[in-house]
């Protein structure tokens, strides 16, 4: 059996049938990522001991009648996101050594629910980037192609998923980091609506735009885990009260007749022809699977990428002045209080990192707070109405992910500004808050896997997972595989 | 807008980052390439929109102020690269 070919929800009724015991399957996917990681480098630690563990277990109190809803799933985590006593480096010197001694509310979570964690996926170094090129210790590698990007910053987690390493991970989305990753990596990725999932216990970038998310093979699969994810959290001010809903039996919903608006700002100049020629494809599935499709408006589009990278570098200056030296972390000594802060950080953080807080620290600074930061906080307004409108008229929007399928290693490292345009279609939605779903509608002549994008107004996961998740039961790309 | 090597080593005072000769010419010239991209946000009129820095209106999230358990100190502390007697310990900040 392959096993690494089965998704979530076929584990589990494996695994609640008594044909596979959580112990076989954990150590089957352990000994895939050990033989075959080497070449993807998914993982920066595994926590191989702890899993088996964990399995056996799982196996022994299902055993005694333990029904937990993820009993014995085996899952992979990304490395902003802290497991108790696991290292949680952010892929970062800063936190090389670093072993938080708490979990965060989405591991405590999904521990009560039964899941297990076979180790943490890596990132670009705190989540910033999109090629996790920029992890301070290795580059991860596309599954489809290896010798391309497998995307960012959550493209440890998606290429694990890709792999088959795991059929579930959890990775994070401050402007695209979940989703992007996903589209480059010919997988799901789900952005939940800001507030639904708790964010203690992620190591925060842009507090007012992160979010933790599931990356699956399939919509399915998502719907399982954001099921047990999501939730206020007293721990978590910014998390929302609304009730969580069984996501999985919502796939049912029927929507015909539902509308669904193509931004003409988001077909323009710079998207691939082949990815335009995928949505366009997939349009037409829509509209025979009984929805309306018509053009909408989003004016403020174009400005999406400027007001991100001044809000969110902003947040994570003052975010990551906490890496002093001091309570946790590096700390390289110098002759003085100051000089030892300048050193630790310096040597500790990477150069999209610090250049970051750079661009935050000169926007939020005397004289340019209200020209940079308030004038970006403007904008986001707008583009946050730009969707309030949007939403009068049609149920869902629909897009792309990423203006192209994945680039190469390398490509675009020297170039800040146009790795920063990778972003473009997949920014907006943090800046507004609302739920972004990336899923696969093809592959390149090249083989590379091509994503669509389905984003729905706040707290409407319901619908655009069963939008996704009808859409996916028609093409089934979802069995498609990379040889590695 | 343009943004000079003097302006780009005083934001990184202020942001405790220090860089060699050759990292300041780059971040110079890559700061000043981001800054006038973000120009482009001139060209929206927003003198009559408020600013949105929160993407839920959640306002006023209360909770009662009650002791609860917490970390241990010495959990707490095992990341801490220096510590003595459950303190964090910093290079002398008063001569």
């Amino acid at each position: 059996m392959e096993w690494f070919k089965l998704p979530l929800t076929a584990q589990l009724e494996l695994l609640n049938k008594g044909e596979v015991t959580s112990r076989s399957l954990t150590s089957y996917l352990l000994k895939r990522i050990e033989e075959k990681d080497p070449q993807i480098k998914a993982f920066i630690t595994v926590t191989a001991e702890e899993a088996l563990r964990a399995a056996e277990e799982a196996d022994k109190s299902r055993g005694q009648k333990d029904h937990r809803p993820l009993l014995g799933l085996p899952l992979a985590i990304k490395d902003n996101i802290c497991v108790r006593g696991a290292p949680t480096t952010c892929a970062s010197k800063m936190l090389a050594q670093f072993k938080p001694p708490f979990d965060a509310t989405v591991i405590k979570k999904l521990k009560e629910a039964g899941a297990i964690f076979l180790g943490k996926t890596n990132l670009d170094e705190f989540a910033m980037g999109s090629s996790t090129e920029n992890s301070a210790f290795f580059p991860t590698r596309n599954p489809w192609d290896r010798e391309r990007v497998p995307g960012g910053s959550s493209g440890g987690s998606a290429a694990a998923v890709a792999a088959g390493f795991c059929a579930g991970a959890l990775g994070s989305d401050t402007g695209g980091s979940i989703r992007q990753p996903a589209s480059f990596c010919g997988v799901v990725g789900l952005k939940p609506t800001y507030g639904r999932v708790s964010r203690y216990g992620l190591v925060a970038f842009a507090s007012s735009l992160d979010q933790i998310g599931p990356i699956t093979r399939t919509v399915k699969d998502a719907a399982l885990l954001l099921r047990y994810i999501a939730g206020r959290d007293e721990k978590d001010s910014t998390s929302a009260p609304h009730e969580v809903p069984d996501y999985l039996s919502a796939l049912k919903l029927n929507l015909k007749g539902a509308k669904i608006g193509i931004p003409k700002e988001y077909f323009g100049e710079g998207l691939d022809d082949e990815v335009r020629g995928k949505i366009q494809e997939a349009l037409e599935i829509f509209k025979d699977m009984g929805l309306a499709v018509k053009e909408i408006t989003l004016p403020h589009t174009p400005y999406a990428v400027a007001a991100y990278y001044l809000i969110a570098p902003a947040e994570a200056s003052s975010n990551l002045a906490r890496y002093d030296g001091v309570k946790y972390g590096l700390r390289v000594e110098g002759k003085d209080l100051i000089d030892m802060y300048k050193k630790t950080r310096s040597q500790g953080f990477g150069a999209e990192v610090k250049r970051r807080i750079m661009i935050g620290t000169y926007a939020l600074s005397a004289g340019y707070y209200d020209a940079y930061y308030k004038k970006a906080s403007q904008v986001r307004t707008l583009i946050a109405r730009d969707f309030q409108e949007a939403f009068k008229e049609v149920d869902f929007i629909v897009g792309p992910v990423a203006p192209t399928p994945a680039f190469k290693l390398g490509e675009r490292v020297d170039d800040p500004l146009k790795m920063y345009l990778s972003d473009i279609y997949t920014i907006s939605v943090n800046l507004a808050g609302i739920v972004g779903l990336s899923l696969p509608c093809g592959f390149s002549k090249e083989g590379l896997p091509i994503g669509l994008q389905i984003m729905g107004p706040h707290f409407s996961e319901e619908k655009v997972l069963a939008l996704g998740h009808q859409f996916e039961e028609i093409l089934k790309l979802y069995e498609k595989y990379p040889e590695i | 807008m343009s943004i000079t090597k003097e302006e780009v080593q005083h934001v990184a005072h202020l942001a405790r980052l220090e860089f060699s000769e050759e990292e300041l010419e780059r971040f110079t010239e890559q700061l000043a390439q981001i800054l006038s991209y973000v120009e482009k946000l001139n060209e929206l009129d927003t003198s009559q929109v408020e600013p949105t820095y929160h993407a839920l209106k959640l306002t006023n999230i209360f909770r009662e102020d009650e002791v609860k358990e917490s970390i241990p100190t010495e959990e707490a502390l095992s990341n801490a690269p220096q510590r003595e007697n459950g303190f964090f310990v910093v290079p002398k900040v008063i001569k």
